[in-house]
């Protein structure tokens, strides 16, 4: 590494250090940040000479970053960036911070990923969906599926491990291949993680025609896009690989869509060459995620919190949550986008029949939205008010992103 | 009303969804069943034929390619034309207000819109995103517009329209005023939804869509409180 970096690295240690000292973070974006001032080549100095995995896309990120972590993890020891400080200075702050290792698995926010593509040189990247998310800043789904396919295409080379059943994805993971250009096409690994979403694709990318769907099938109605065979799906509570061997997966992680992250990681992990069999038991261990499915017991209540932060997410919170007192929180700061329109795409009939808390700073928003969805609902001011308005038991919370915070500081930011 | 029930017509949601659109469908239908009139929302995808006896259509929000996309498929349809010919109500949201006009601009390029609404529109030096408020018209005897904005296009009125507003926070059309309307033709930049956030732009529509002009008043304390905490932080927010 040269001096430049060397001392980047360090000074972007110390400066991690001192924010978690201060109390003021946990450190995961002031120290890459001050590092890549120093020496603004140095996230691809840190990434040289390790074998890195990025995972990339609208949902899941995260989680799917843990399993892959703790599934790679068989063969030595992994950089992660587990935080969720997913841009350039959190990849930066967490390589720095890990010191060598021979391997790295780090979430990317989907804006950066041609970006961290560039920097790393992964070995494989890992694209698990595109949907809907902050509707006042992101770029829509049809052009970050642009952006990431003009990123594949400059690294014919990198591995691609997709999900099957997003056509979106699809697209943006088999760019032609122009052997005039002296392009291959990519080599795709195909996961089936399931979608509940639909509504960011029912025209197709390439031509602009109409996506047709039949079961888990869909294809375009105007050229040969369609749903490519799967070689890793979830199959009841196991995963089936791609020799037909079926592996059964035991998480701590609640619902289908977190079997589908599983599934994931097995197929992300064995670009890397480890099987899921000696993977598969490794990804129990995983219990929450930066606070995401952490469970807290406070005055009788078993609190969950569970993270949702667009359209697409909130879907598979339902899923997850038991049916028992849920509590909603919407905020629409910065981090969480202003417009909270997207409440209109949820449908939030599944929580007919429990009892429904509504708080956050946009909690009206919410309550005009869950009227004409008929959903009964209780307005709380604080989170206290909402634990003294359950019973004794669980108690789901469900929260979008400055929300599902401001709740983790209550529980002492809870891990 | 063309039936014994209220036939509302949500139009290409495949391609213009992208502001919780299906919101403001969801809510005409619910105001109207609230107050025992039937209402049906028919979703019409951008592959198939648009029928032309609704009551009332909505066109929602979309980005540039999906709008272009929608306009042509729209023209070539023609079910809408002949739908407002025969007195149906029409509510477009952003680029669903747009396509209404004459003109607009996507992808770099000037696009024909529908021609319903004598407006045209082009690109402004900087995409508004906000809250957006504004004072109505007072010939529609309804209180003040409250929404979000997320657009880059200026449009500008002709003689044949009037504006829905006129600015009190945000852009709108212009900075000035926001939005149009024209007999039973309205558009605006707001969501949020539009008629979440404005109750009372709900019910002008189920008026003119069934000509009963007074319409039992329903319990909005929600709604209420929402437009109240929204107006509140528009105002905190212009303060120096």
């Amino acid at each position: 590494m040269p001096l430049r970096a060397k001392v980047a690295s360090s000074v972007s240690r110390t400066a991690a250090a001192l924010s978690r000292a201060a109390g003021r973070g946990d450190g995961s974006v002031i120290g890459g940040w001050i590092g890549l001032k120093i020496d603004p080549d140095l996230l691809a100095h840190l990434s040289a000479g390790r074998a890195i995995a990025l995972v990339s896309g609208t949902n899941g990120k995260t989680t799917t970053t843990r399993l892959t972590t703790a599934a790679v993890g068989v063969l030595g020891r992994v950089a992660t960036n587990s935080f969720g400080a997913n841009m350039p200075t959190g990849h930066t702050s967490a390589l720095a911070k890990a010191g060598s290792t021979p391997y790295a698995v780090l979430e990317v926010d989907e804006h950066y990923l041609a970006q961290v593509l560039e920097s790393t040189e992964p070995h494989v990247v890992a694209l698990l969906n595109l949907s809907r998310d902050q509707l006042d800043r992101a770029k829509e789904v049809a052009m970050m599926a642009q952006l990431w396919r003009a990123a594949l295409v400059r690294h014919p080379d990198i591995r691609v491990v997709a999900n099957a059943d997003d056509p979106m994805v699809v697209w943006a993971a088999t760019p032609p291949a122009d052997p005039a250009q002296g392009h291959i096409p990519p080599h795709v690994t195909w996961f089936s993680a399931g979608q509940r979403w639909h509504d960011d694709s029912w025209v197709c990318p390439e031509c602009g025609s109409t996506i047709q769907r039949s079961g888990e099938q869909w294809w375009c109605t105007g050229c040969p896009l369609r749903r490519p065979a799967p070689q890793w799906t979830v199959e009841d509570d196991g995963v089936l690989d791609p020799t037909g061997a079926w592996h059964k997966v035991q998480l701590q992680l609640p619902g289908k869509v977190n079997l589908g992250n599983a599934a994931t990681a097995l197929a992300v992990a064995a670009e890397f060459g480890v099987r899921p069999v000696d993977a598969v038991s490794r990804l129990g261990a995983v219990t929450s995620v930066a606070g995401r499915y952490a469970q807290v017991d406070r005055d009788g209540r078993n609190i969950r919190l569970l993270l949702a932060k667009n359209p697409a997410s909130w879907l598979e919170a339902f899923d997850m949550a038991d049916v028992a007192p849920t509590l909603l929180s919407i905020n629409a700061r910065d981090p969480d986008g202003l417009d909270t329109s997207w409440l209109f795409d949820v449908d939030f009939a599944p929580l007919r029949g429990r009892q429904v808390l509504i708080t956050g700073d946009r909690a009206y928003d919410l309550a005009v939205r869950l009227d004409v969805n008929g959903v009964p609902f209780q307005h709380v001011r604080s989170f206290d008010e909402a634990i003294r308005a359950v019973p004794p038991g669980r108690l789901e919370v469900i929260a979008n992103y400055t929300a599902f915070q401001d709740i983790r500081a209550e529980l002492d930011r809870v891990n | 009303m063309s039936t014994e029930s209220l036939r509302i017509v949500w139009i290409y949601p495949d391609l213009l969804s992208t502001y919780g659109d299906r919101g403001n469908a969801l809510i005409l239908a619910r105001r109207a069943q609230l107050r025992g009139m039937p209402a049906e929302v028919l979703e019409v995808r951008s592959d198939e034929k648009l029928p032309t006896t609704a009551d009332i259509y909505l066109i929602g929000g979309g980005e540039d390619g999906p709008q272009a996309l929608g306009a042509q498929r729209l023209i070539a349809d023609g079910g809408l034309h002949r739908a407002v010919a025969q007195g149906s109500v029409v509510f477009g949201v952003c680029a669903g207000y747009q396509l209404l006009g004459t003109s607009f601009f996507a992808k770099g390029a000037r696009c024909t819109g529908l021609g319903l609404l004598d407006i045209s529109s082009d690109r402004g030096p900087i995409r508004a995103v906000g809250e957006l408020a504004g004072e109505v018209d007072p010939r529609l005897g309804i209180p003040h517009l409250t929404g979000f904005e997320n657009h880059g296009g200026r449009t500008h009125l002709g003689a044949d329209v009037s504006p829905l507003a006129r600015v009190t926070a945000g852009v709108g059309n212009d900075g000035t005023t926001e939005g149009a309307w024209r007999g039973k033709l309205l558009g605006t930049y707001s969501h949020g939804p539009a008629l979440a956030r404005n109750p009372a732009l709900a019910d002008l529509l189920l008026r003119w869509a069934t000509g009963i002009h007074q319409l039992p008043a329903l319990d909005d304390t929600w709604a209420e409180r929402l437009r109240s905490e929204r107006r509140a932080a528009v105002a905190a927010a212009a303060r120096p």
